[in-house]
């Protein structure tokens, strides 16, 4: 294992590690001139002769039926060129498929486009509008006339359960492990993982802490809304121009949602102004391609407001979890339940399942049970958001892991190096793991300087939290062209989201012993590699970097092929070293035989991958909060964040993922959550009301890169992109009840909530002061 | 009045004179990038609350979504494309790239904008400074702590 600290000046040229050349080294990425300048196009940025402007009109209604809907005084408004509804899109069948990160019933997917028969939260989209400019198009929305008859909301999962619950998908039924049930409902979806004995592993605990805790809705806050503009061209194919995290996701299901082939559709990812999971479903892109083929095959752009995008897309679930964990006399878990509620918004498929995969991962448990219940909500269909499900539930297990090691005295990083998952352990769904970081991620922050700083002064508390993600494989393609004058070009289909342009052309330029700079990576279109799964589940650097690799020792194995032609020996005797190819007394360096080797025939290269064997991810963290006794505020003293990642290829861009991903974590913990009125408004659709962490919210943000090294990749990368932000809601829940002696059953700790807490405490405490006559 | 009928407004931009049509009812935002194909400043949330948006009016930063385009008649605007002199990155460009302290990058026109401002103004600003400062930008990507070091790094350079 090797860990390596940022210092108080970030290494900006430092050499690459452990004999690698380019890896571990921190070169400027290939799009960032364009991306300080103003140049790098984004979604909205697209621009086009005859463009359109889309928009959508949305349900002011958290939960109606449509009774009609009246277009025809938008339709005569000058100006305007089309009008669609439910009505223009294609009957969708009752069928599910995976699209993008998950499966998804296509019903389900084509009523989120557009509402069909109800409108089942505040916000859905309704109707579009396409016209000569965005102004128009707004105006000419709000003359659509919808009859709606409003029924009674569902916010939450004690409302969805309850006996007399309004069902909002009137075909639902539960499906509890495979058995499909025949009431109706609003719980899509029950699940149990199980093993060893639970009864018996209570039964020999000293010690048992059981909690219930309750999370609220949150957005992934992408900074960029989302916006995409369509041709559905005289000829029949269609170009989407949009902002995504999966181009050949988007082309899956606007392609499932319109009913047309795959080869009518051409996909173009633009820049990605961040997705976090949230862009991974697409929302205005079939509507853009209705508008633009009932406006006369004229190019459409629909560019969302931050209001349309905080109420209709994302969020994550919020949810209601119970934790019930046992300790034995020596301090080990002997027996752990879990309970998670999930709402899913208003359709299934909340991440739930994977947040039963989270909940206990870092222990080492033979008795436990975690069950998963999904359930359908009238708040806007959950996307994915970074470790999807995993935040609520490690906000929950690890404040009961804090108080266990508090009641048995323990100090609590030890407590999760006792019971430390490690190679061979299981996973609570029973999947086994291979060499893990865990243990070695709670010892970097036991020897942090900040773990072994003291913390003095009151309302000032000190709190740790452990955190698991699976990470993912999944599929990628990617082709390389060796350019007469020594270069590679690189062309895949990742969208780059946060420096992975870099990072893949890094592993490709490290294949072939060549500089980074000799490499120009491109993202490329549907059309021209083949298919190549979403920027998510921290994959990109691991998978496409797998297929850059592959393409890297396609290259030089041809080169020296085809050099050995060249000088008449066998290509065994052909070696590479110190930019040049050598066999006997024949040297020519790599910019000669780049243009040697193809002056009879040109040399490219395709990899396709589909990697199985991807390594998890832990991390553990440590923060230093102050809390203001009179308001309520929590400030971030101090936040140090271990993280196994396996090999960082690019050191800076790692520390960056790990630093975002804490920094949404803070919030989720302190400020972040939907507020709705009781007719299911959303009332805080804007970043001023929706409040995320700005710069003075936060400190410098330490990281610890520990490397155990992923056995199944060629330079040992595990993903890094997501596990972060799984322990900060935990770490700063048990650095409040250090500072406050209250422990927060709920999230966010806002001001409000945490001064609510404490009062509630103080009043206990009063009250037993006080001798009582009963 | 009537809203949709243009007017023409006559700016500095980035240095040179200019003259645009825009209606009334045109944020400077919507001039710049729908008008003018000045697409570096971005859209964030329409009301001033995310900085992506950010330009210097007369040297002072605003945020170019709470702007109506008429109100920059005869006043000057620099944007992010105006940052670059002479064919070579502004420091706070060069520091951003260093420094790895952009992700997406949609957010970063407006911090190097805002920075700019602040440095202008403050050209040894402490950290406490710089926090303070960019507090009117929202980056969801970094945690903020790459694109404080690569002001501060420019800072420093400077003095």
């Amino acid at each position: 294992m090797a860990s390596t600290k940022q210092n108080g000046t970030a290494n900006l040229a430092a050499n690459g590690q452990n004999g690698y050349k380019v890896i571990g080294t921190r070169p400027v990425r290939p799009d960032g001139v364009d991306k300080v300048t103003g140049r790098a196009v984004y979604a909205a940025d697209v621009q086009m002769t005859g463009l359109l402007h889309g928009h959508v009109l949305r349900s002011p209604h958290a939960h109606a039926r449509i009774r009609s809907i009246d277009t025809s005084k938008a339709e005569a408004l000058p100006g305007v060129r089309a009008v669609v509804t439910a009505a223009d899109l294609p009957v969708a069948e009752d069928k599910i498929e995976d699209l993008g990160e998950g499966a998804i019933n296509l019903k389900y997917l084509s009523d989120n486009i557009l509402a069909h028969e109800k409108a089942l939260y505040h916000g859905h989209a309704v109707a579009g509008v396409a016209a000569v400019n965005p102004h128009i198009a707004e105006e000419a929305a709000a003359l659509i006339e919808v009859d709606y008859e409003p029924l009674p909301p569902v916010m939450t999962v004690d409302d969805a359960l309850a006996d007399d619950a309004p069902i909002l998908l009137e075909t639902l039924r539960t499906d509890s492990m495979g058995e499909i049930g025949s009431e109706q409902t609003n719980l899509a979806s029950f699940f149990r993982h199980q093993r060893g004995d639970l009864e018996a592993g209570f039964a020999d605990a000293e010690l048992v802490v059981d909690r219930t805790f309750r999370t609220e809705t949150v957005h992934q806050g992408y900074i960029e809304p989302h916006a995409a503009t369509a041709l559905y061209s005289a000829d029949g194919q269609i170009t989407i121009w949009t902002s995504t995290q999966g181009s050949f996701a988007v082309r899956g299901q606007v392609c499932e949602i319109l009913q047309i082939p795959v080869s009518r559709l051409k996909v173009v990812p633009t820049e990605i102004g961040g997705g976090f999971g949230g862009k991974i479903n697409v929302y205005v892109e079939p509507v853009a391609v209705l508008l633009s083929q009932k406006a006369g095959h004229e190019p459409v752009k629909i560019v969302m407001s931050r209001a349309d995008v905080l109420a209709a897309t994302g969020p994550t679930s919020g949810s209601n979890i119970r934790v019930k964990i046992g300790v034995d006399s020596d301090g080990k878990i002997s027996a752990a339940l879990a309970e998670l509620y999930y709402e899913a918004g208003a359709y299934p498929g909340s991440p739930v399942g994977a947040a039963a995969n989270v909940s206990l991962a870092p222990y080492a448990i033979d008795n436990l049970q975690v069950d998963g219940y999904d359930i359908i909500v009238n708040r806007p269909r959950s996307a994915a958001y970074r470790a999807p499900g995993g935040t609520n539930v490690a906000f929950a297990v690890e404040s009961v892991v804090d108080e266990l090691a508090e009641e048995l005295g323990m100090d609590p990083a030890e407590f999760r190096i006792l019971n430390g998952a490690k190679e061979n352990d299981r996973r609570p769904d029973g999947v086994q793991y291979a060499r893990i970081g865990q243990i070695e991620t709670v010892e970097a922050i036991k020897e942090s300087d900040h773990y072994q700083s003291s913390l003095e002064g009151n309302y000032r508390g000190r709190g740790i939290a452990s955190g698991y993600w699976n990470n993912w494989g999944g599929q990628s393609s990617a082709t390389a062209v060796l350019n007469p004058d020594g270069t590679v070009n690189l062309n895949e289909a990742s969208t780059d989201i946060g420096g992975t342009r870099a990072s893949i052309a890094m592993q490709l330029a490290e294949a072939m012993e060549i500089d980074y700079e000799q490499v120009k990576a491109r993202v490329v279109d549907t059309d021209t590699v083949s298919y190549n799964d979403v920027t998510g589940g921290s994959r990109t650097t691991f998978a496409t970097g797998l297929a850059a690799y592959n393409l890297g020792q396609q290259l030089k194995k041809e080169m020296k092929r085809r050099l050995a032609e060249h000088w008449d020996v066998e290509p065994s005797e052909v070696s590479y070293e110190d930019g040049a190819f050598n066999a006997g007394d024949e040297s020519l360096p790599f910019v000669e035989a780049a243009g040697l080797v193809q002056r009879e025939e040109p040399l490219m290269a395709s990899s396709t991958v589909h990697p199985q064997d991807f390594g998890p991810g832990f991390s553990t963290q440590c923060v230093d909060v102050e809390v203001d006794p009179e308001t309520g505020k929590i400030t971030i003293l101090r936040y140090t964040i271990a993280q196994d990642v396996g090999k960082a290829i690019h050191p800076s861009y790692v520390e960056g993922q790990m630093q975002g991903g804490v920094a949404q974590g803070i919030g989720w913990a302190i400020n972040e959550e939907y507020i709705y009125d009781d007719e299911g408004h959303l009332l805080n659709a804007s970043l001023l009301d929706y409040r995320m962490p700005t710069a003075l919210d936060l400190p410098m943000i330490e990281t610890i890169m520990v490397e155990v090294p992923h056995p199944a990749h060629p330079y040992g990368v595990r993903g890094v992109g997501e596990v972060n932000i799984v322990p900060p809601a935990g770490a700063v829940a048990n650095a409040v009840y250090q500072a406050t002696g209250v422990r927060m059953d709920k999230l966010p700790i806002s001001p409000a909530n945490l001064l609510e807490a404490m009062w509630a405490k103080q009043a206990e405490e009063a009250a037993e002061l006080v001798p009582g006559d009963d | 009045m009537d809203m949709a009928k243009k007017i023409a407004v006559t700016t500095t931009l980035n240095g040179e004179e200019s003259i645009f049509l825009c209606e009334p009812r045109q944020t400077l935002l919507e001039a710049l990038r729908d008008n003018l194909g000045l697409i570096g400043s971005k859209e964030g949330c329409g009301n001033g609350n995310c900085g992506a948006c950010n330009v210097l009016l007369d040297g002072v930063l605003v945020n170019s979504c709470l702007v109506l385009a008429p109100e920059v008649e005869g006043r000057a605007v620099v944007t992010i494309e105006g940052i670059a002199e002479d064919g070579e990155l502004h420091p706070l460009q060069q520091k951003f790239l260093e420094h790895a302290s952009l992700q997406c990058g949609i957010c970063t026109p407006g911090f190097i904008v805002s920075a700019k401002a602040l440095l202008d103004d403050n050209p040894a600003p402490s950290e406490h400074d710089v926090r303070l400062w960019l507090a009117g930008n929202l980056c969801r990507c970094t945690g903020y702590d790459k694109i404080v070091r690569a002001v501060l790094d420019v800072a420093e350079g400077d003095s």
